[in-house]
């Protein structure tokens, strides 16, 4: 592998020095009933002091494991080769008393989910000042303020008292601060950052991305990033390396591999990537000639007026209020993506629809009909009129259940189909997926996460629904699957004609897919309108910022997209945050 | 935003040919065209089926307690039907060779009393049959009538929650609160006279489903938030068919365990009743009861106390090991085939 000179304007470039990491021939072997499974084989690369380097790669592309491999994090069942150095410093068969050593203090580790990663019954500071104590020969005094100290660096708000909160006191983007506190405590020579920014909402994405940026900058630490999100890569990283099945298939400058991709994998990887703003350039969906609002005299598929949805309280804590006077209606046919953070109360407001949630007050009609406050028995004969394909398709298929008899249940409870005809059925249904008959007697956990999709949504479609509430439905898949899950989604859009709320967090999806656009804060409704009127000229503050905070795999484009979002902060266009 | 500029030229395209990420999706492409033949539908019991009798341990627990059952069911004979020991286990006989057994392995032979005589002469083997039939319908017994009971409460309390939790959980409690010797004593008092055996087994497993219970309420209370459960909801699935066709299956493996557990403990539990005078009451006998009577033959006389012994042990092992075959089955996750 060659070494590449960092080249960016204002990066320090110190090519005499010994690189931080050196990593050559690793490869990593699990043992599983009794044969050796390969997970990574021949990685190598190095990262030089002051350097980002991003490991990119699908879910199974063994990027994680090889650099848990490094720390010696891996279960016993592994067997690892090669070689990996800390300057200089051997890791591979070091005995575990010198790894503990490495670990926390020469490199500092941050995980995917705050919440797990984090004791939830120890205060946060304790846990910092923890690191400090098993590493450094202070005292407990010295390393509170060290830890406070680091609170600071970390822009935690209020750090004093944020020293004996719990974890589950802070919020997700506070909780991943923490533990970048507790990465940097003993100002590592490295930082390796496994998906930091994956379970956090778009906006505290960026602001973990500049802190990261901030801090690596200030202290100089090299950092190794792991993800699958070349919108994050392309914020951060200078170089890049993408893995595929374990092995190292490109790397190089991050400029150089996102421009001119020299294989195949990554040029397809690259234009997997949803890219907000290139599907209305690429002009792919004729939409502007269509009227804002539908026709009133058609009878939307959906319409929802003055929807509040609360969560009922306990004893003192009063009833929590999750979809605040929402109005909207998609049209026969139409798709109307609804966007919002976690916690906006657009899943609550998906499920609402297919009768999962009690309707506090307001109204959900679907194709003409009331749902809001029926009861089970009245609303059962309503509910083939609507389905639903839920965010996690294994967590939403019955793991006890064959995918046939998944796809069958909607026809035997509503049309009390059985044997032959039911077979049939799942079968033009399977085939409408594009899977195969043969995976009818499969169960959830024999198929990939693409493939169990696309089971999830052959049951959604079953019934023939009028409306489809599609939450979130690809946000657990790789990208190349999303993209496909994507297109068969659009096809049978087109085929059938149904109307369908997308939910989504991620813009640049929604923008693929939907023709009109409703933007969720808070419960409340901050703007809705056509694709191009809400992506190219929003209106409402928060889905400006919503919009500029959302990575976009181009390195260029990003950096400006950086500068722009820092002055439109500092001007205080988002005075309401 | 004005400064995002979406270059055109260079914009994605989803729709376009990946060929190179076919294989992240590969079965969908490369299956669709070709195996359009229909495929029989098979049963989620088949598969279950198939996987317990690959199962090695579960079946060779299977064999020996068929053997068991049928040695002691076809030796002494059940109720009205004769079996083909000739000897009565009531009846005493004269001592020979000081009541030692007579079983002979090589050259094989039974002898008159292959499992010896005990102290009044009575043939051993007959009363060790007799005590396992009373063992094996007791501990039956306890596993149907405790599963049975426990399953549906903890189902209905996990499911249902709110009032029906409170009310069920708080008997639940209740029940177990109350010491189990003191109502043993007292029942046994009126079912030694009523059901003999039939009745204790029943009592047991009306006193023993409370852990069960608790379990498959904690199992039941994270499963009805699973997303399955909410997409059967959503086409309009009964309550009942939540519970037993969606929670339920994801819960054997939990009673399965549970189940065997109990079954085995509940024939510990009857020797113990038994040694208090609680349990099986003579002439009636089973097997804790045979280890009860004879504890101070010991010394003299030591088969009396290690045959039934042997035979308890036999069968709890056995019936742990096909729990654990069942348990494998019902869990498609732990399919060691595939893998």
């Amino acid at each position: 592998m060659t070494i590449h000179t960092p080249t960016t304007a204002g990066r320090r470039v110190r090519e005499d020095l010994d690189p931080v990491l050196e990593v050559s021939g690793l490869g990593v072997d699990f043992r599983v009933e009794g044969e050796w499974v390969t997970a990574s084989r021949d990685v190598s690369f190095r990262i030089m002091p002051g350097e980002v380097l991003a490991l990119v790669g699908e879910s199974g592309s063994g990027k994680s494991v090889s650099s848990m491999a490094i720390l010696g994090l891996l279960p016993r069942n592994a067997r690892v080769t090669g070689s990996a150095k800390v300057r200089g410093k051997e890791l591979i068969g070091a005995r575990p008393a010198a790894l503990r050593a490495v670990r926390g203090n020469d490199v500092g580790l941050i995980f995917q989910e705050p919440m797990t990663a984090l004791n939830p019954v120890l205060p946060v500071g304790f846990q910092v000042t923890e690191v400090l104590l098993s590493h450094q020969n202070i005292s407990p005094e010295q390393a509170r303020e060290r830890a406070i100290e680091l609170f600071r660096l970390v822009d935690l708000p209020n750090p004093e008292g944020r020293f004996d909160a719990y974890p589950h006191q802070l919020s997700g983007g506070q909780r991943q601060r923490v533990m970048i506190a507790m990465a940097i405590a003993c100002d590592p020579v490295l930082l390796i950052a496994d998906e930091p920014t994956t379970a956090l909402d778009v906006t505290v994405q960026a602001e973990i991305l500049d802190l990261l940026r901030d801090l690596h900058e200030r202290l100089d630490s090299a950092i190794l990033l792991i993800t699958h999100d070349m919108g994050v890569v392309a914020d951060l990283a200078d170089d890049l390396v993408v893995m595929r099945d374990g092995a190292i298939v490109e790397s190089g400058p991050i400029r150089k591999v996102f421009g001119h991709p020299e294989q195949t994998y990554t040029r397809d990887l690259l234009s997997a990537v949803p890219h907000l703003g290139a599907e209305i350039a690429a002009g792919t969906l004729q939409v502007s000639d269509r009227a804002e609002e539908p026709a009133p005299a058609v009878t939307p598929a959906l319409d929802l007026r003055n929807l509040v949805i609360e969560y009922p309280g306990r004893g003192r804590t009063p009833a929590f209020r999750a979809v605040d006077d929402v109005s909207f209606s998609v049209a026969p046919g139409e798709v109307v993506g609804l966007v919002g953070e976690s916690g906006s109360g657009k899943t609550t407001i998906g499920r609402a629809v297919v009768g999962l949630l009690p309707v506090t007050s307001g109204t959900v009609s679907i194709a003409g009909a009331d749902i809001a406050g029926l009861s089970k028995r009245e609303l059962k004969p309503l509910r083939r009129r609507s389905a639903i394909v839920f965010q996690d398709p294994a967590a939403s298929l019955n793991p006890r259940m064959t995918i046939g008899e998944s796809i069958g249940e909607p026809l035997l409870l509503h049309e009390g189909l059985r044997k032959a005809p039911l077979d049939r059925r799942v079968e033009e249904l399977l085939d409408r997926v594009r899977l195969p008959h043969a995976y009818r007697n499969r169960y959830p956990h024999e198929l990939s996460g693409g493939q169990r999709q696309r089971v999830g949504i052959a049951r959604a479609l079953s019934l023939g629904p009028e409306l489809l509430v599609a939450d979130e439905p690809t946000s657990a898949l790789d990208v190349s699957v999303q993209a496909h899950v994507l297109e068969l989604f659009k096809e049978l859009q087109r085929e059938q004609g149904f109307a369908c709320l997308f939910i989504s967090h991620d813009l640049a999806v929604v923008e693929i897919l939907a023709s009109r656009i409703a933007v969720l804060r808070n419960g409340k409704l901050v703007e809705i309108g056509s694709r191009e009127g809400v992506l190219l000229n929003p209106t409402d503050p928060y889905t400006k910022r919503l919009i500029a905070a959302a990575p976009v795999p181009d390195p260029d484009e990003q950096e400006s997209r950086r500068a722009a979002r820092a002055i439109a902060l500092a001007a205080g266009a988002d005075a309401d945050h | 935003m004005n400064d995002r500029d979406p270059r055109s030229t260079e914009a994605p395209r989803i729709e376009s040919d990946m060929a190179g990420l076919v294989a992240a999706d590969t079965d969908v492409l490369e299956a669709a065209p070709t195996a359009q033949r229909s495929v029989a539908a098979r049963s989620s019991a088949q598969t279950i089926l198939l996987r317990f009798l690959r199962h090695r341990a579960a079946m060779s627990g299977l064999v020996v307690l068929s053997l068991i059952v049928l040695l002691a069911f076809s030796s002494i004979g059940f109720g009205p039907v004769p079996g083909w020991w000739g000897l009565d286990f009531r009846v005493p006989m004269p001592l020979e060779d000081g009541g030692r057994p007579t079983l002979q392995l090589w050259p094989f032979s039974l002898g008159a009393h292959p499992f010896g005589q005990d102290n009044i002469g009575r043939d051993y083997f007959a009363l060790a049959m007799k005590g396992t039939q009373q063992s094996l319908i007791i501990a039956f017994l306890v596993g149907l009538v405790g599963t049975a009971v426990g399953t549906v409460i903890g189902a209905c309390a996990g499911y249902f929650r709110g009032t029906t939790e409170s009310v069920l959980m708080r008997m639940t409690d209740v029940i177990i609160t109350i010491p189990l010797l003191a109502v043993a004593a007292v029942i046994a008092q009126i079912s030694g006279g009523v059901g003999g055996v039939w009745g204790l087994g029943i009592f047991l497993g009306l006193v023993t489903w409370t852990g069960l219970a608790r379990i498959v309420r904690g199992e039941f209370l994270s499963l009805r938030e699973k997303e399955f459960v909410d997409a059967a909801r959503s086409v309009g699935a009964s309550s009942g068919r939540i519970i037993f066709r969606h929670i339920l299956p994801n819960t054997i493996g939990v009673i399965i365990v549970a189940a065997t557990l109990a079954m085995s403990s509940a024939i510990l539990l009857e020797s113990a009743l038994s040694f208090l005078g609680f349990g099986v009451r003579p002439p009636a006998t089973s097997l804790g009861q045979l280890i009860n009577n004879y504890r101070s033959a010991m010394g003299p006389r030591p088969w009396l106390f290690w045959w039934p012994g042997l035979f308890i042990i036999a069968i709890a092992l056995a019936v742990n090991f096909i729990g654990d075959g069942l348990r494998d089955a019902f869990d498609p996750r732990q399919d060691r085939a595939k893998a």
